[in-house]
């Protein structure tokens, strides 16, 4: 018997992108010293460009939150956060920021966060972003600037909703950013950022569609949160972007030509038994061990709607540098959390009929109501309309409470086997 | 021998009148309604909707409330899991057993994120009905949300002309200002009596009441207010007991039951100040009825509604509506009474509990659901918090 730790497979795009977000984490540490200012913002309608042009760092409490899930913190600072009043059945994002703030908001890589200079509640298709800024403003004492963005209840962009967007965007964020950088406005400089965020997005896309091949080449729910990683975060409209999806573009370029599947946790996946498309976040706290029961079956991942939260793509938007603020407006307008029932209905039929998966499978996460409530229907609706089969597992985002690795399993198990029975024509 | 029971007093006849009509939830006063007028009635969800746009386009908007304790929910709950609060999967059971039927369309104001989400999945399980989402906006500001809650309510009152409502006529929205400006000063009225002399206005009694304005034409509604008013002067059977008085707050979605009011009273609970059927009390003061009739109704939304958890609250002015209005009500206490899973009420909580906190308040909190059917560990907590109040307060 090996005592030696099991090796974790990475490709080179993933070692770059940690080496990224680590300068990126170290960068912020730094900063009350360089005398750099930072926004607080949320993913889904980020407006990293816009931060950006004023030359100001970003900070995204949610993949601080996922990241201390990751690196098994989060049940502490989840239990520090009710300790001090929150309640059991709320978003366990939240309590595991709050938590993570209270022990000295100590970031991923070990280093301390600077305390925000401005709030920029700029969020899409979650109430509670509204709270946790509430929140967050009343810890930390910080300017606030919200940016309300409209949902799209018809399942449509309107001129109205966009002209709402555009003046706040007007009238009130760039003034508070211009407050908190000293800098003035500066339209060439978006122009440039937004610029490069349509290079990288063009090989985002790209790369989430290398899946409609068989084998895929990657896996688009557990392998792609790594890819979307930089471009939903810190970095979008950045050179470093556009050189990571370019990179990234070409080893998946490479794999394709060889015929290889994904990489996975544990090497080459051998054989792609059964293509999924997955509806949900992922679980953060066993997120290795969530994507080994995929890995064990032989399934892969060919699209997911979580890796939409921070900009659907893949249907033709690109963020338009000829009108900056319009496209800033659509861009937040358009996450996947912003789209109506059926409209997320018609893109969970579409990615099961573009990428010829098996069947789809919902994560529904116990605190999240942005995405759960209602999920059942999606379920159904889907299978009506596709004639796949649907599975359906729960568990949470980051409190470790909600994973239960052997009721999931057994659920995935018998799941596919039920599209072995499908495909051999069984009932 | 058969003891007949005592005739009921006009009080009781009334309450049980209110009862019975919010309870019936095959809503036959809104058919009766329709069948006498031939107007459209629209359901709504809780919080707010803009009630006086509906009325000047002679439509009847009907405010629904989950299914209590009376509904046994049988298909709704296939599509929710457990953690998802109450209210949404009644809603649905009442959409798929024909108990909404006579209803000729929905509107979902923006609440949460399970309200948002159930106005798609209405527009799927029930395509052939009028369906909106009513998004309200965030920034209260009359250039920017001004200008877009006006777009919203002109989109509305054009969608409900093409379901058959009347156009849009400014001097018909002027006149229904003035109805549920009336309405809402008889509402309040009975509110201040409830603060002045609690033991003469149980919240058991005002609380049926409210629900059946949701349901009521504002006339009819304003007419009962009336009546209730007076039945309560005229009764000199209440007398003061020795309660605390308690502001109670998080009930502003998906309802306690009736019980559970029941049930904090007779553990010793005045109930001064609260949230529910809290669209009467939405805006705070008589919309203007000189100018345009439309923009007063966008800016009354804007500049003069109730600090609910459902609305951004900017800095430094988190929870501290509620302390002025357990200050206004004289309450000695807060309850915090928000339903399970309930997002809003429930992140608000430690916030607005700093506030009260920091202004010397003590308050309890508890959580239920529509149908929570036992009270007892409830009566218990409220009536030690009762005992306490009194106790701190020198009764
Ligand atoms: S409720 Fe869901 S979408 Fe909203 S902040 Fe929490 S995890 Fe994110
Ligand atoms: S009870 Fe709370 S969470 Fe549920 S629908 Fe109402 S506001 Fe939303």
């Amino acid at each position: 018997m090996s005592t030696s730790p099991p090796v974790v497979q990475k490709d080179s795009s993933q070692i770059r992108q940690k080496e990224m977000i680590a300068a990126h984490f170290h960068r912020l540490a730094l900063s009350p010293e360089t005398g750099e200012n930072n926004v607080y913002t949320f993913v889904p309608g980020n407006l990293t460009e816009l931060i950006r042009a004023f030359d100001l760092l970003p900070v995204l409490p949610e993949i601080n939150a996922l990241q201390s899930g990751m690196r098994g913190k989060s049940r502490e600072y989840i239990a520090l956060a009710e300790k001090a009043g929150h309640s059991e059945d709320v978003c366990t994002y939240v309590k595991c920021d709050l938590g993570m703030m209270k022990s000295g908001n100590i970031g991923p890589t070990g280093e301390r966060l600077p305390d925000p200079d401005l709030l920029l509640l700029s969020y899409t298709g979650c109430f509670t972003f509204l709270k946790w800024f509430e929140i967050l403003q009343q810890e930390y004492k910080a300017p606030v600037v919200m940016l309300h963005v409209p949902y799209q209840g018809d399942g449509t962009i309107t001129p109205h909703m966009r002209d709402y967007v555009v003046e706040q965007l007007r009238d009130k964020v760039i003034p508070a950013l211009e407050e908190i950088s000293g800098q003035a406005y500066d339209e060439a400089k978006l122009k440039g950022l937004l610029a490069r965020s349509r290079q990288a997005e063009d090989d985002l896309v790209w790369v989430l569609q290398s899946a409609r091949h068989r084998p895929s080449p990657i896996d688009a729910y557990f392998g792609a949160v790594y890819y979307v990683g930089p471009i939903f975060s810190a970095f979008r409209g950045t050179e470093e972007a556009v050189g990571y999806y370019r990179a990234l573009r070409e080893e998946v370029e490479e794999r394709m030509a060889a015929g290889l599947g994904p990489v996975t946790p544990e090497g080459q996946l051998a054989e792609e038994r059964y293509r999924v498309v997955v509806e949900g976040p992922p679980n953060w706290t066993s997120f290795r061990e969530f994507w080994q029961m995929f890995v064990d079956e032989g399934a892969v991942v060919v699209a997911s709607t979580y890796t939409k939260v921070g900009g659907t793509y893949d249907f033709g938007f690109r963020h338009d540098p000829e009108h900056p603020l319009e496209t800033l407006a659509d861009y937040c307008l358009g996450c996947y959390t912003n789209l109506n029932f059926p409209s997320r209905i018609d893109m969970l039929c579409r990615y099961i009929e573009e990428y010829q998966a098996d069947g789809f499978l919902i994560n529904s996460v116990k605190s999240c109501n942005s995405f759960s409530a209602g999920q059942l229907l999606i379920l159904r609706e889907v299978e009506r309309r596709t004639g796949r089969p649907g599975g359906f597992i729960e568990s949470d985002l980051v409190d470790p409470r909600y994973f239960s690795p052997a009721n999931i399993k057994n659920r995935l198990e018998s799941y596919f086997q039920m599209l072995d029975q499908k495909r051999s024509g069984g009932h | 021998m058969s003891t007949a029971a005592p005739p009921l007093s006009a009080r009781q006849q009334f309450l049980r009148r209110a009862e019975d009509c919010y309870r019936d939830y095959s809503l036959q006063s809104v058919q009766d309604w329709k069948a006498a007028t031939g107007g459209l009635a629209i359901g709504y969800m809780p919080i707010y909707i803009p009630r006086e746009l509906l009325h000047s386009q002679g439509v009847l908007p009907v405010g629904l409330m989950g299914g209590g304790d009376d509904l046994e929910i049988i298909r709704g709950d296939a599509y929710y899991q457990s953690y998802i609060c109450h209210i949404p999967r009644s809603t649905i059971e009442l959409g798929l057993n024909g108990s909404l039927d006579p209803l000729d369309g929905m509107l979902f104001p923006a609440i949460c994120d399970v309200i948002r989400n159930l106005s798609g999945m209405w527009k799927l399980l029930f395509p052939d009905k009028f369906a909106m989402y009513l998004d309200v906006p965030q920034d209260f500001h009359r250039l920017r949300g001004g200008r877009f809650w006006r777009q919203e309510l002109e989109q509305l009152a054009s969608q409900l002309t093409a379901c058959g409502a009347r156009p849009y006529d400014p001097d018909a929205l002027r006149e229904s200002l003035a109805l549920y400006n009336t309405n809402r000063r008889l509402v309040q009225a009975l509110y201040d009596l409830r603060i002045r002399e609690p033991w003469r206005v149980p919240t058991s009694e005002l609380y049926p009441l409210l629900r059946a304005g949701m349901v009521l034409p504002v006339e009819t509604f304003t007419s009962w207010l009336e009546e209730f008013y007076q039945l309560l002067l005229a009764d000199d059977t209440c007398r003061p007991m020795d309660q605390a008085r308690v502001l109670l707050t998080g009930s502003f979605c998906e309802q306690p039951p009736l019980g559970l009011i029941r049930t904090l009273e007779r553990a010793g609970c005045y109930i001064v100040d609260d949230d529910f059927a809290i669209i009467h009390r939405w805006l705070q003061h008589d919309i203007p009825l000189e100018g345009d009739p439309l923009e007063n109704l966008a800016n009354a939304f804007l500049e003069d509604a109730m600090a609910s958890p459902t609305r951004y609250i900017d800095e430094a002015v988190k929870g501290a509506e509620l302390v002025q209005r357990v200050q206004a009500s004289r309450a000695e206490g807060v309850l915090f009474c928000a339903p399970s899973f309930c997002d809003p009420a429930l992140l608000d909580q430690p916030m607005t509990v700093a506030a009260i906190e920091a202004a010397g308040i003590p308050w309890t909190a508890f959580k239920y659901s529509e149908n929570t059917g036992q009270f007892q560990v409830i009566r218990e907590q409220a009536g030690t918090f009762a005992d306490a109040l009194k106790l701190w307060s020198g009764h």
